[in-house]
C-alpha cells in the first residue's frame, strides 16, 4: 500500500464550549485513497475528531482547536485557510440522511451551483455521473424532478453521497452513515464506500466493528478522547498491541 | 357508590360539560356568520363594487372607494410588515440563535402581539399623523404593518427553528456560505409554515378598525392617494352602522359579508398549507 498521506493530524486537542476537553493530543496520518475507520465506545470523541477535518465545529461559538491538521501540507486551522473552500473539497455524510427540501436533481446540483456551474447541460451531465457513481441512477432516472423526500431512507443516504460526490471532493467524511439503515441498504452503502476508495480518501466513524473490519484499510481506536491505537485494520483486529483495544474488539466492554 | 360508578359519573360529567362548552362557542360563531350572511347577501349587488358612495341619505351608490382603499392599505401594510417580520424572525432563529438578545426580542414581540390595536393606532397618530397635520393612507398602512410584524416575526422564528440543524450542517459541509444556507435550504424547508404565518397575519389586520380610525381615517370620495385620508371597509362599516340611514345599514351588512368571507378564505388557505406541509413528510 502506498503511503502518501492526505492528512497529518499533529497534537490535536479540542475543547467544546464550556471547556469540555473532548480530544486529547491526537496524532495520526490519514492515507490518500484509503479508508480510515474511527471506532470506539460512545462518547469517545470519534465524531468530534471527524468534524475537525472540515471544521464543522466552527459553526458553534466557543469551540476551540489546538494543534494542527495538515491537509496537502497546509494547516487547516491557519488564518489563511478559506473554510468555505475547504468544505467544498471535503464532503460529509451524516448519520441520518439529509436531503434538502427540493427535487432529486436540485439536491445533486446544489453543490455544483455553489461552485458557479449554471449551464443546464453541464449540470445534467454531472448529476447523472454522480448518481451513477453512488449506484442510484437506475432507481431515480425517471423521477429526477420528484421531491427527494419521496425516496426511501437507504436511497436518501445514497442521494446524499451522490450530492457530496458531484463536486468531486478529495475527501469524504462519513459519520455513522448506516446506523439508521436496514441491512440491505447498509450493504449497498458499504459496497459503495469500497468502490469510492480509488477516487477519494475516506474517513468513516462507525460503532459497528464488523463494518470497520469489512471496509477499512486503517483503523483508529479511541477512548475518552484519547487515540489508543492506530494501525492497519487487519493488524488491529488480529494482533492489537494495546490491551484496551483487544478488550474492546473482543466485546469485553463498549 | 362503588369506585367504578363514581368514575363513570365523573367521566360523564366532564364529557357533557366540555361538549356543551364547545357547542356554546360554535353556536355564537354560526349565529354571527349566519346573521352576516343573511343580511349581507340581500344588499350584495354589482353596484356595491362599481359605484362610489352616494351623498348622505340618498339611496343607491356603492363602496368602491372603500374596497379599493382597504386593498391598498392592506397591500402596503403587507409590503412593509412581511419583509421586516421575516428578516427579523431570521435574525432571531439564525444569527442570534440562543443569544440573550434573541430571547429578549422574542418576549417583547409576544407582548406586542397582545397590545390592543387601538394603542398602535393612537401611537401612529401621535408620531405620524399629528406632526404631518393630516390623516393619510400611509399612516394606516404603517399602523397595520406594526401589528403584523410581531406575528410574522414569531411565526418565522418558530418555523425556522423547526428545520433540523443537520440540514444546515449538510449545506455547510458542501461549502455553502450562511446566507445561502438560509435562503436556499432553510427557507425552503420552512416555506409553508412561513407563508401560513403571513396569510394569518394579513387576515388579522384586514379586519382591524381601531388603528385605521386614527390614521387613514375615511374618505367619502374615491381616492388612491396614500398621502391623503383614504376610505377603508372597516371604518366605513363602523360609520355606516352607526349612521341614521337604512341604506347605510344595508351596505354595512354587505361590506361585513365581503370582508368576513375574504378573511375566512385567507385563513382556510393558511390552514390548508399547514396540512399540505405535514402530509408530505
Amino acid at each position: 500500500m502506498n503511503a502518501q498521506t492526505e492528512f497529518e493530524v499533529k497534537g490535536l486537542n479540542f475543547h467544546y464550549a464550556g471547556n469540555v476537553h473532548a480530544l486529547k493530543n491526537i496524532s495520526l496520518p490519514v492515507y490518500k485513497n484509503n479508508v480510515t475507520a474511527l471506532i470506539g465506545p460512545s462518547g469517545c470523541g470519534k465524531t468530534t475528531l471527524l468534524r475537525c477535518f472540515n471544521r464543522m465545529h466552527d459553526l458553534y461559538p466557543g469551540n476551540r482547536y489546538e494543534g494542527e491538521i495538515l491537509f496537502k501540507k497546509e494547516n487547516i486551522f491557519s488564518e489563511d485557510i478559506d473554510v468555505i473552500d475547504l468544505r467544498s473539497r471535503i464532503g460529509m455524510v451524516f448519520q441520518k440522511p439529509t436531503p434538502f427540501p427540493m427535487s432529486i436533481f436540485d439536491n445533486i446540483a446544489y453543490g455544483l451551483r455553489l461552485k458557479g456551474i449554471r449551464k443546464i447541460s453541464d449540470l445534467s451531465e454531472r448529476v447523472e455521473r454522480a448518481l451513477n457513481h453512488a449506484a442510484l441512477w437506475d432507481e431515480v432516472k425517471d423521477k429526477l424532478h420528484a421531491s427527494a423526500y419521496e425516496l426511501s431512507g437507504g436511497q436518501q443516504q445514497r442521494l446524499v453521497i451522490a450530492r457530496a460526490l458531484a463536486v468531486e471532493p478529495e475527501v469524504l467524511l462519513f459519520d455513522e452513515p448506516t446506523s439508521a439503515l436496514d441491512p440491505i441498504s447498509t450493504a449497498k452503502i458499504e459496497d459503495l464506500i469500497v468502490n469510492l476508495e480509488k477516487d477519494v480518501t475516506i474517513i468513516i466513524v462507525t460503532h459497528n466493528m464488523q463494518q470497520a473490519a469489512r471496509i477499512s484499510d486503517w483503523t483508529g481506536f479511541m477512548m475518552l478522547g484519547d487515540l489508543i491505537e492506530f494501525d492497519r485494520t487487519d493488524k488491529i483486529f488480529t494482533h492489537p498491541s494495546q490491551k484496551l483495544t483487544e478488550d474492546y474488539i473482543t466485546g469485553r466492554f463498549g | 357508590m362503588t369506585r367504578e360508578q363514581k368514575r363513570k359519573i365523573e367521566g360523564f360529567t366532564a364529557m357533557t360539560l366540555s361538549t356543551l362548552a364547545a357547542f356554546l362557542g360554535l353556536f355564537w360563531l354560526v349565529f354571527i356568520l349566519g346573521d352576516v350572511l343573511v343580511h349581507g347577501i340581500k344588499a350584495l349587488n354589482p353596484g356595491l363594487f362599481m359605484n362610489d358612495p352616494a351623498p348622505a341619505g340618498v339611496e343607491g351608490g356603492g363602496l368602491r372607494s372603500a374596497f379599493v382603499g382597504q386593498l391598498m392599505i392592506t397591500v402596503c401594510a403587507t409590503l412593509i410588515g412581511v419583509p421586516v417580520g421575516v428578516l427579523g424572525g431570521t435574525f432571531l432563529a439564525e444569527y442570534a440563535r440562543g443569544k440573550k438578545t434573541a430571547r429578549i426580542i422574542s418576549v417583547l414581540s409576544d407582548i406586542m402581539v397582545s397590545v390592543p390595536s387601538i394603542v398602535i393606532g393612537t401611537f401612529i397618530y401621535a408620531v405620524l399623523v399629528k406632526p404631518l397635520g393630516h390623516f393619510s393612507g400611509w399612516a394606516g398602512a404603517i399602523a397595520l404593518a406594526i401589528i403584523m410584524i410581531p406575528v410574522v416575526l414569531r411565526t418565522t422564528e418558530d418555523m425556522l427553528t423547526l428545520v433540523p440543524w443537520t440540514l444546515r450542517e449538510a449545506a455547510f459541509a458542501l461549502g455553502a456560505p450562511y446566507y445561502k444556507v438560509i435562503i436556499q435550504v432553510v427557507y425552503r424547508g420552512a416555506s409553508a409554515g412561513i407563508l401560513t404565518g403571513i396569510l394569518l397575519s394579513i387576515a388579522r389586520v384586514a379586519g382591524e378598525t381601531a388603528p385605521l380610525l386614527f390614521t387613514s381615517f375615511n374618505n367619502s370620495f374615491f381616492s388612491v392617494d396614500m398621502n391623503k385620508p383614504i376610505a377603508s371597509l372597516t371604518v366605513t362599516i363602523f360609520q355606516y352602522a352607526m349612521g341614521p340611514y337604512d341604506s347605510w345599514h344595508k351596505q354595512a351588512w354587505a361590506a361585513s359579508l365581503v370582508i368576513t368571507i375574504s378573511i375566512l378564505m385567507l385563513t382556510v388557505i393558511g390552514r390548508l398549507l399547514i396540512k399540505g406541509r405535514h402530509g408530505r413528510r
